[in-house]
């Protein structure tokens, strides 16, 4: 930070002392370890796994080379890396780790206990399908499969968003009316692989925006001021199931109020930044829309395309893109949904209980707070790194354009299915 | 919007040249999205990297299906990989080979044959078939897309595995050199 002199300092030369923002062209690992840096973590542990591997080379290579100073913590598993996150977070540290697929579901066991214990823990899902059969591909399997522990779900579009994202991750998660994890989804294959031009934030600038960690007041492990953590609840014989019932509403409660601090924070950096990302839901070309299509992820690029194309054609479609999965975005979701007359909903996932997508069942919840009855078709596609063209989301416009006239099929449609 | 493939084997450094490609043509004012095909890492296998160039930002984060030119940095792999598929009339062939490019076999969607001999300017420089800076000066000379400056100052941003800066920027300059560039005529139908 500059100092001022005097009190002559005009707005001219505070805008010529704002820097010049770096240029980097890189990939969505590479943004999201450069947000990693950014947001200075005091302790980093991963294990690599495709297709998150470069992300922890980089991260690796930053802490090597001193441009971050973190400790570093190669485990031998994924258990291992959240379990070390864990005493890292409770003495009060900031912390960062990344996984994806078969490496997050070795990870399970402790990431079921961090968003309980309330520990602002941020890490990057670079997301990955399911084995079996066997893939190493991109898909949101891993992400949706785990869309109940009660960790904070944020999905990128861009490269840009990514590292933004990482960074804004932080003050959501050590937010004193949240404290909960925050899980940073970006595809794998297309944003973890996908090179772009992209605008590195100042250091000073994101220190400013992060302000002093203060993550140290919660449940610190702390020789001057013990205190007990995860304490036995319930039971016939124990204090009863009141405690418990507190923890579980208590956690519910920092969800909601994530869904305020989501939005103020990303106000807060488009104001600092310039680029401004929509919080909950994005509306694209949605007012006067009869159909829309709701998209999640990076497939949202060529998505708008197709929208584009199709109201070039006199097709009155537009689109709508979940950024924040979880908490659930309910009111901003209403106020889209009940932009249009028939939706289509894009999975990069599988509901099999369902029979349709992960993402299409969360539109159908939310559809019940609309005013009217408006039909809602699943459309899978993009598993296991397929694809995800304009010409597939072509289809989903008319797919969705037919529901207007005739009933809505009870059945996904498989966009990959003749790729 | 300009769309490029890039074909190669594993372990040639075809992604990373995509890389040092999309940083020279943003460091000219274009906007670029490179997307690798996705694969194991595996030696020898068929790779290919997909790279849009335009005056405007791009929102599709996609594969490639209808490039405007194809850059083969291996002179064996049109044996076993289509590397014309959906090349787009009037296309650009990059090609590593030592043949004249009168004597390249092509489809009819190929209006320019570029060949270099880039093994053996790589054996020449590296000592080993490593292919791919030698091509992407091959690239720059026959696309006219971006200045060699711009590569090299590209190349001195990346760390390479095979040979120092000095060997790499070397090669690229004998790729641009050594390119010859052939219009292929076609016979008006009858």
């Amino acid at each position: 930070m500059s100092e001022v002199v005097d009190g002559t300092a005009s707005a001219a030369d505070a805008v010529a002392a704002k820097k010049e923002p770096k240029i980097l062209v890189c990939d969505g690992n590479e943004a999201a370890a450069w947000g990693v840096v950014l947001a200075r973590p005091d302790m980093v542990a991963v294990y690599p796994i495709t297709p998150q591997s470069s992300l922890a080379e980089y991260v690796a290579q930053f802490v090597a080379d001193g441009v971050l100073d973190a400790e570093l913590v190669e485990a031998e598993g994924e258990h291992s890396v959240l379990s070390v996150l864990h005493g890292a977070a409770l003495v009060g540290a900031r912390t960062y780790t990344a996984s994806c697929g078969q490496g997050l579901a070795f990870m399970f066991e402790p990431y079921f206990r961090t968003p309980n214990l309330r520990l602002p823990i941020v890490m990057s899902i670079v997301n990955r399908d399911g084995i079996t059969p066997q893939c190493v591909w991109g898909g949101q399997q891993d992400a949706m499969t785990v869309r109940e522990v009660g960790w904070i779900q944020l999905f990128c579009e861009t490269v840009q968003e990514v590292l933004d994202t990482v960074v804004m991750a932080y003050r959501i998660a050590e937010d004193r009316s949240v404290m909960l994890p925050v899980n940073v989804n970006h595809d794998g294959n297309y944003l973890s692989n996908g090179v772009v031009r992209i605008e590195l934030p100042d250091q000073a600038e994101v220190d400013d925006f992060l302000g002093t960690p203060d993550v140290n007041w919660h449940v610190a492990l702390d020789p001057e001021r013990p205190m007990g953590v995860d304490p036995l609840t319930g039971g016939a014989t124990g204090p009863g199931p009141a405690l418990f019932v507190g923890y579980r509403r208590g956690h519910c409660e920092g969800m909601q109020n994530a869904l305020r601090a989501i939005v103020e924070i990303h106000e807060e950096w488009a104001r600092r930044f310039g680029r401004r990302y929509a919080p909950l839901v994005e509306e694209y070309r949605l007012d006067d829309a009869d159909c829309a299509l709701v998209t999640i992820g990076s497939m949202a690029g060529a998505a708008k395309d197709a929208v584009d194309a199709a109201r070039e054609a006199g097709v009155p479609v537009g689109l709508i893109r979940i950024k924040t999965l979880r908490p659930f975005p309910l009111d901003a979701m209403v106020a889209a949904l009940d932009k249009a007359r028939a939706v289509g909903v894009v999975d990069r996932a599988v509901s099999y209980g369902w029979n349709s997508g992960p993402v299409h069942q969360e539109t159908l919840a939310a559809l019940h707070y609309c005013q009217r009855r408006i039909p809602c078709l699943s459309l899978i596609g993009g598993l296991a790194g397929a694809d995800l063209t304009q010409a597939h989301f072509a289809r989903a416009i008319a797919e969705t354009v037919k529901l207007l006239d005739a009933p809505c099929p009870r059945t996904p449609v498989w966009l990959n299915a003749e790729d | 919007m300009y769309e490029v493939r890039l074909h190669g084997r594993g372990g040639q450094g075809t992604v990373l040249a995509a890389g040092m490609l999309a940083k020279a043509l943003v460091a000219e004012g274009r906007h670029v999205v490179a997307v690798p095909q996705f694969g194991f890492e595996r030696r020898g296998a068929p790779v290919a990297a997909y790279l849009r160039v335009s005056d405007a930002p791009m929102r599709a984060m996609t594969n490639i299906y209808a490039p405007n030119c194809v850059v083969c940095i291996d002179s064996s792999l049109p044996r076993v990989v289509d590397v014309f598929a959906g090349l787009r009339a009037g296309g650009l062939l990059v090609q590593a080979s030592k043949h004249a490019p009168q004597d390249i076999a092509v489809p009819p969607t190929v209006g320019t044959v570029a060949v270099c001999d880039a093994v053996g300017i790589a054996r020449e420089v590296f000592g080993r078939p490593i292919t791919n800076t030698v091509m992407l000066g091959a690239f720059a000379r026959a696309s006219g897309l971006l200045s060699l400056e711009a590569l090299e100052r590209a190349l001195a941003e990346t760390s390479f595995r095979d040979g120092g800066l000095a060997q790499n920027r070397h090669a690229l300059a004998l790729g641009h050199e050594r390119t010859v560039v052939h219009r292929v005529e076609r016979k008006e139908a009858a």
